[in-house]
């Protein structure tokens, strides 16, 4: 039995969906019990998820979501060799998460990131401030709505 | 005293920039800024096809950049579940191990010279102009390839490869031996590495760190055991593991793994199916280029079951072999160059595999593959929404989450420890940043 | 400051002021004191230009000086991003004169094929350069005939002393 439904019996209506196409085991949770069911999936025996791997969003402004964006966290556990994605559907007018940096040290830069280009705030978080772009730069650019050449130069051309 | 190791230094790895909070010598905070080298990867991803991603992958980590193609088009291929033919799975393994090669040579000759030892590092740097020089014979450029493609790889193996393959190895072997000699039971070098930068499992654990950087602590979790992929299950190699989690530890696992790469090529070497790569053509043997010329002046008499000539490592050269490297899928290989040149359906293919609006489709869902990388697990998750332009790339840093637990392994060393714990990191700016 | 003394001055004119320039101009074509400006990719063509395979000492630049005040040729290797571009200008700035630039790969020529949010497209939109040395990444070769013409260009201009 795939391990992913193990989740959906123990937090039932929580879990909306799950699949595990291309043999990725998946999930896609609220976000209410979002931070329960990571712990559980870091202190569960049968799941035991020690390493966070990644934390990333998906925009699905062009294939017309609602809600329009989509937190994917990848999990990994070295013990059982079995690796989960969870992923929570987020609004665009209400885009907070919260955070996962109490159980997992890495997650403070993976959520700076996200917030940088999605702009997906996270709660909780010790210090939400931008990673990759400087703090001058305005708007989010991996959206899909921020043009692709674009550039707002700190010092602008001199010809 | 805040001390700003800023964007602008010597250390050869890229641009990031430490802000260190200074008690005397000693280190008390410190905060690591990034971001110098943003280059967009993964919004440029979404701008054109599935293959034109390929160029921008292999700038990622642009020292292994044949590792970062394999595992882009492994996540496309996982998309179509299909599984390449064994000779290209097997190129796809030597190709990666040769770069991993190149990636600790690399590593560990700036660290070696930052610290002083420049010997270690021309050492170094020459085997990696032999290694870059067998790298230009299979795929035509020394640094940025763009070998791979979906489906298998871009041209077969040279002619002579498992010799030049072999002399190649040996000689890097005897650089390795040296450096070894000069470096390992050296005194200073050993007092500068030893105890410095410790992080323990656990802390390496809750960072999701991997790679050479976790199994110096004790760890010994390899993809390429753990979730194997290409035909790495079928290799006998050791997984170096260390038991401190310092410097010196990181240093000893990253020569050991350089030679078990080479153990790795060895073996595929020998398992490699095909047998030898010899041109079997029938018929005429005619340049392309005068193919297609007499062809634009309607002199096409004759033309029919002649064999074009073509470069050995462009691809198509022969039918037969062309078949070994790259899989059947039409949807998803461009056609040999000799279908594309010498009838319609060939160059239909072609023009539907390359024209924007028309290239590879994959089916609608998305797919998370990991590799081993030099640095750890580079993972690839691509979202496909049925069209010709991928919908969303990630690059999954090793890198990244190295340099995020760069503060603790600082905390309590002095200023002269930054240089060897930051070079023993390993941080490559393109795959950083993206 | 011109050398002018009744001797130069006259139909002889010129002879030994142009002498002294060339002399000049010889003594610095052949010791470049480099600051490379390592960001990417191209950095790994640096290093092997600088190796033994290709060396760049016998050309006389193989000394590079990590600290903008002590170098005069300004040797930019790889992409410049938006974020970095003031880092660039304020090391450029802090060179003495006489000094050149060197926009090594195609990225610091034109930006490359990132013509996105974050890379400036060309430095020469924030500093002057004097050669530019195209490629993705160029190979040892190209980076050495470009050298050479940087030589050319210091033999060849007004040395002011």
């Amino acid at each position: 039995m795939p391990v992913i439904d193990l989740l959906k019996e123990k937090f039932q209506a929580d879990v909306l969906e799950t699949h595990a196409a291309h043999g990725d085991e998946t999930a896609v949770v609220t976000r209410a019990a979002f931070s329960a069911i990571a712990a559980f999936v870091k202190q569960d025996p049968a799941f035991d998820c020690n390493v966070l791997i990644d934390i990333t969003a998906v925009d699905g402004l062009n294939l017309k979501w609602k809600p329009r964006f989509e937190a994917v966290y990848h999990f990994l556990s070295t013990a059982k060799n079995h690796r989960i994605r969870l992923k929570v559907r987020v609004e665009e007018k209400d885009a907070v998460m919260p955070t996962l940096t109490g159980l997992w040290p890495i997650a403070n830069w993976f959520e700076r990131e996200v917030w940088d280009m999605f702009g997906i705030k996270f709660e909780g978080h010790p210090g939400l401030k931008r990673i990759l772009m400087y703090e001058e730069f305005v708007g989010h650019p991996l959206r899909k709505d921020y043009p692709y050449s674009k550039r707002q130069p700190l010092i602008g051309p001199r010809n | 005293m805040l001390l700003n190791i800023g964007p602008a230094h010597p250390a050869m790895h890229g641009i990031v920039r430490i802000i260190t909070e200074l008690e005397g010598e000693t280190v008390v905070n410190a905060d690591v800024e990034i971001g110098y080298l943003h280059r967009a990867f993964e919004k440029s991803a979404e701008q054109g096809g599935y293959l034109q991603v390929i160029p921008y992958t292999d700038r990622l980590n642009y020292v292994s950049p044949l590792i970062n193609n394999v595992g882009y088009c492994l996540a496309v291929e996982k998309l179509f579940d299909l599984k390449t033919t064994e000779r290209a799975q097997f190129i796809r393994v030597i190709v990666s191990e040769l770069s991993r090669v190149t990636d600790h040579l690399t590593c560990v000759g700036a660290t070696a010279m930052e610290m002083g030892a420049f010997t270690a590092f021309l050492y170094m740097i020459k085997a990696r102009e032999w290694l870059y020089q067998l790298i230009e014979e299979i795929t035509g450029a020394r640094l940025t390839i763009s070998y791979c493609r979906v489906g298998g790889v871009k041209g077969d193996l040279p002619e002579n490869f498992n010799q030049r393959c072999r002399d190649i190895i040996r000689d890097t072997r005897g650089v390795l031996k040296e450096c070894d000699s000069l470096l390992t039971k050296n005194r200073i070098f050993v007092d500068r590495m030893k105890d410095i930068g410790v992080i323990t499992k656990e802390q390496a654990l809750s960072y999701g760190i991997t790679g050479p950087f976790l199994r110096s602590t004790g760890c010994d979790y390899d993809v390429r055991r753990a979730f194997p992929y290409l035909a790495y299950d079928r290799f006998d190699f050791e997984i170096p593991v260390g038991t401190t989690g310092d410097n010196y530890d990181r240093y000893l696992c990253r020569m050991e793994e350089a030679e078990q790469s080479m153990r790795i090529v060895e073996q595929a070497l020998e398992m490699i199916p095909g047998g030898p790569v010899l041109l079997d053509t029938e018929g005429k043997e005619v340049p392309a280029e005068f193919l297609i010329d007499e062809s634009k002046m309607g002199r096409t008499g004759g033309h029919c079951g002649v064999v074009a000539q073509f470069d050995p490592t462009l691809s198509g050269n022969n039918k037969e072999i062309y078949g070994d490297i790259q899989s059947a899928n039409k949807r998803v290989v461009l056609p040999a160059k000799e279908d594309t040149y010498g009838n319609i359906e060939g160059l239909m293919n072609h023009f539907k595999g390359i024209m924007m609006g028309h290239g590879i489709r994959p089916p609608q869902g998305e797919a998370y593959l990991p590799v081993e990388g030099a640095n750890g697990e580079l993972g690839f998750y691509v979202v496909s929404d049925g069209t010709d332009k991928p919908y969303r790339v990630r690059v999954r840093p090793p890198c990244f989450v190295i340099m995020a637990a760069l503060p603790t392994m600082l905390h309590g060393y002095t200023v002269a420890d930054i240089i060897p714990t930051f070079g023993s990191v390993n941080m490559i700016g393109g795959e950083l940043d993206r | 400051m011109e050398l002018t003394s009744p001797i130069t001055e006259g139909s002889q004119g010129g002879y030994l002021t142009s002498r002294l320039n060339d002399m000049i101009g010889w003594a610095r074509k052949f010791s470049i004191f480099q600051y490379p400006f390592v960001t990417a990719c191209c950095g790994m063509e640096y290093m092997s230009t600088a190796c033994s395979h290709y060396d760049v000492d016998r050309f006389g630049a193989g000394l590079p000086r990590f600290s903008p005040r002590q170098s005069d040729v300004l040797f930019v290797v790889g992409t410049i991003s938006h974020k970095m571009a003031p880092v660039l200008k304020m090391i450029y700035d802090q060179m003495a004169d006489p000094k050149w630039v060197v926009a090594f790969g195609v990225c610091t020529c034109t930006g490359g094929f990132y013509d996105n949010y974050a890379t400036v497209q060309g430095i020469d939109t924030l500093i002057p350069v004097d050669v530019y040395i195209p490629g993705c990444p160029p190979r040892p070769e190209n980076v050495l005939d470009g050298l050479m013409k940087l030589q050319e260009k210091i033999q060849r201009q007004k040395q002011e002393v």
